[in-house]
């Protein structure tokens, strides 16, 4: 019974516990409705993916109104995975703000701040799981007007500027996304994305169909800071409170990756997208610019959490560069590291989190000399880092092998070679924090901390021990991460 | 002929880039929001469009005595879809034209201007003190 309904639940339980977090005024309480809520879902998010796993399709009508006209949910290896990804790091990360909040975030504003919490990780598990492209619009919505709520609530003043340039950049882009789905809509007749993909072939010499194509891909490559469209991430990141970055970091952007993967390669197909409009040629070069350049940019910050968002530019860069090879092995590649990536950024900025409770600063000055006052912390950015890395044993190294794999595949050795020498651009900025940390003289402020509490440490440490597992053992991860390629080349979801 | 019959998409195009326009150009950021705001009106009126049918009436189905609907077969409909997801779009633009405006009430309350230069170069002198600071 209730089995059969874990498509709706996945969704209405974040929902529920967002509404009920602004009714309660203590905020611990309201924390506990937010984490249940997020365990719920990602009990649901669990439960959906070994369906999906079993060989399942999960095909579900919400409120009974059958697809075309009613809404349907549908969850096949790609999505699922993606809803396990944002589930899984929601509850991790709430378990951390209950304490990181505490101290960053106006006391009175908590119960708030859990409400726009959990609209937001409604906002993304709905993007994943629905089959109907106007409701990913209006997910699209809500996980965002959330998020620019959270990210206004930093401390720092530049919070409120920087949430207000992410407003109009995401309201660009999301409007962007309607008038693609408007025009399919005008075009097709149908919002359902499966309907959609059977009948846009038949429409593809049409030029209402590319146009919704180039709305399609502009608006969400600005959801998901493809770079030229980035400028919106790094200051968001920098300054929203740290429980917040490591939600948004380590999900939202993997949430618009999917939803590019969703309109490129099951709404209108492999062979439109990338065989008659030639789109790798588009992305390959942008992904490598984003690569290389933003990786550059990192190392000149002093602000280590907007290095490390400049950082994800680039990572979201190799993710877009695995997806222009339009193979099975370059997409494999590109969804094994939409998986890593949310683990180890997530690792990382919580990590992060940790130094701004115990010394209110993440500037490396304020950094030095923190390996002998907080090991266990920057034992964990160290770790993170060396997966960002791509070194062996951690998972950065299973997805940059089968992304330089891919690229070996096509036959393009020079992009291989590319990214195996942007990683090293990762091993000077992480560097450069390492040597802080540990070579670095302890600043008066930074002499007398002492460590982060355990409440910040187990969930920071539950994503780095995530890190190394699935670095030494992928065949979890590999499995899903092919047969979701599989699949999105195969067609249909 | 083709111009005026594309009348409503003409003025979906105009308002579109007078909206933009306003978002890109001007520095004041209540202003930004009204050309944000025109830029989802004009997304609207493009839905609203579509949905009609020329000659189409509102699609209500009004029933005879023996439940079949009236003349079912002559009278056409206009497609009232584009209009029911235009309520939405309608809910979602208001939602995040308060969220814009109350962040532009916040940054007033913070940095005393609305005037994007101007919170630019305390935003500057902020990342300056940031990189003083020991």
């Amino acid at each position: 019974m209730i089995a059969a309904h874990l498509p709706a639940i996945q969704i209405v339980a974040p929902l529920l516990a967002a509404a009920l977090c602004v009714l309660v005024p203590w905020k611990r309480v309201s924390w506990g409705i937010a984490m249940a809520g997020a365990v719920t879902a990602f009990a649901a998010s669990v439960g959906l993916l070994s369906r999906v796993l079993g060989g399942e399709d999960i095909r579900y009508a919400l409120g009974g109104w059958a697809a075309p006209w009613g809404i349907e949910y549908r969850v096949d290896a790609v999505n699922g995975l993606v809803l396990l990804i944002v589930a899984g790091i929601g509850v991790v990360v709430t378990l951390f703000a209950l304490t990181s909040v505490e101290r960053e975030v106006d006391e009175r504003r908590i119960p708030l701040f859990y409400g726009a919490w959990m609209l937001c990780l409604c906002g993304l598990l709905g993007i994943a799981i629905t089959g109907d492209a106007f409701n990913i619009f209006v997910f699209l919505e809500i996980s965002s007007l959330g998020t620019y709520a959270l990210i206004a609530m930093g401390s720092d003043r530049r919070a409120l500027v920087s949430a207000f340039r992410y407003l109009i950049m995401g309201s660009i882009g999301a409007s962007f996304i309607v008038i693609g789905i408007g025009l399919l809509y005008v075009e097709t007749g149908t919002l359902n994305l499966a309907d959609l993909a059977e009948r846009l072939p038949a429409l593809t010499g049409e030029r209402t169909v590319l146009v919704a194509f180039a709305f399609l891909t502009v608006g969400t490559s600005l959801k998901l800071a493809l770079f030229p469209l980035h400028v919106w991430l790094p200051d968001a990141y920098a300054f929203a409170p740290s429980a917040v970055t490591g939600l948004i970091a380590a999900t939202s952007t993997k949430v618009a990756v999917y939803v590019l993967l969703r309109f490129f390669f099951t709404v209108f197909g492999v062979t439109y997208s990338f065989g008659e409009l030639s789109l790798g040629m588009w992305l390959l070069p942008l992904a490598l610019v984003a690569i290389f350049t933003m990786s550059l940019v990192a190392i000149f910050q002093r602000n280590i959490k907007r290095m490390l968002a400049y950082s994800s530019v680039a990572q979201i860069g190799y993710i877009i560069l695995g997806i222009s090879f339009a193979s099975v092995t370059g997409l494999t590649a590109a969804t094994l590291h939409l998986f890593n990536h949310a683990l180890m950024k997530g690792a990382l900025f919580l990590a992060l989190g940790c130094v701004m409770y115990r010394v209110g600063s993440v500037h490396i000055d304020a950094l030095r000399g923190l390996g002998r006052r907080m090991p266990w912390t920057m034992a964990a950015f160290t770790a993170g880092g060396l997966s960002l890395i791509g070194v062996p044993l951690t998972v950065g190294f299973v997805s940059k092998w089968y992304l330089v794999l891919g690229a070996l595949e096509q036959g393009m050795w020079p992009v291989a070679a590319l990214v195996l020498v942007t990683s090293t651009l990762a091993v000077v900025y992480i560097w450069r924090v390492v040597e802080a940390v540990y070579f670095g003289e302890p600043s008066a402020r930074a002499g007398s901390v002492s460590e982060a509490p355990l409440r910040l440490l187990v969930p920071t440490w539950a994503l780095i021990v995530a890190n190394l597992y699935f670095g030494i053992d992928a065949s979890l991860t590999t499995n899903v991460a092919g047969q979701a390629a599989r699949a999105l080349l195969g067609g249909a979801p | 002929m083709e111009f005026l019959g594309l009348f409503n998409y003409w003025v979906v195009i105009f308002l579109m880039m007078v909206g933009f326009y306003a978002l890109i150009s001007r520095g004041n950021l209540v202003k930004k929001v009204v050309g944000l705001n025109l830029f989802q009106t004009s997304v609207i009126i493009f839905y609203v469009s579509t949905g009609k049918i020329v000659g189409g009436t509102a699609p209500i189905l009004i029933e005879d005595d023996h439940g079949a609907a009236e003349g079912a077969a002559e009278v056409l409909y206009s497609n009232p879809l584009p209009h029911v997801l235009m309520l939405t779009a309608i809910v979602v633009g208001v939602a995040t034209m308060a969220m814009a405006l109350a962040l532009v009430v916040r940054i007033k309350e913070t940095y005393g201007t609305i005037e994007d230069d101007e919170i630019q170069e305390q935003v500057l002198a902020d990342e300056l003190h940031e990189g003083a600071r020991p």
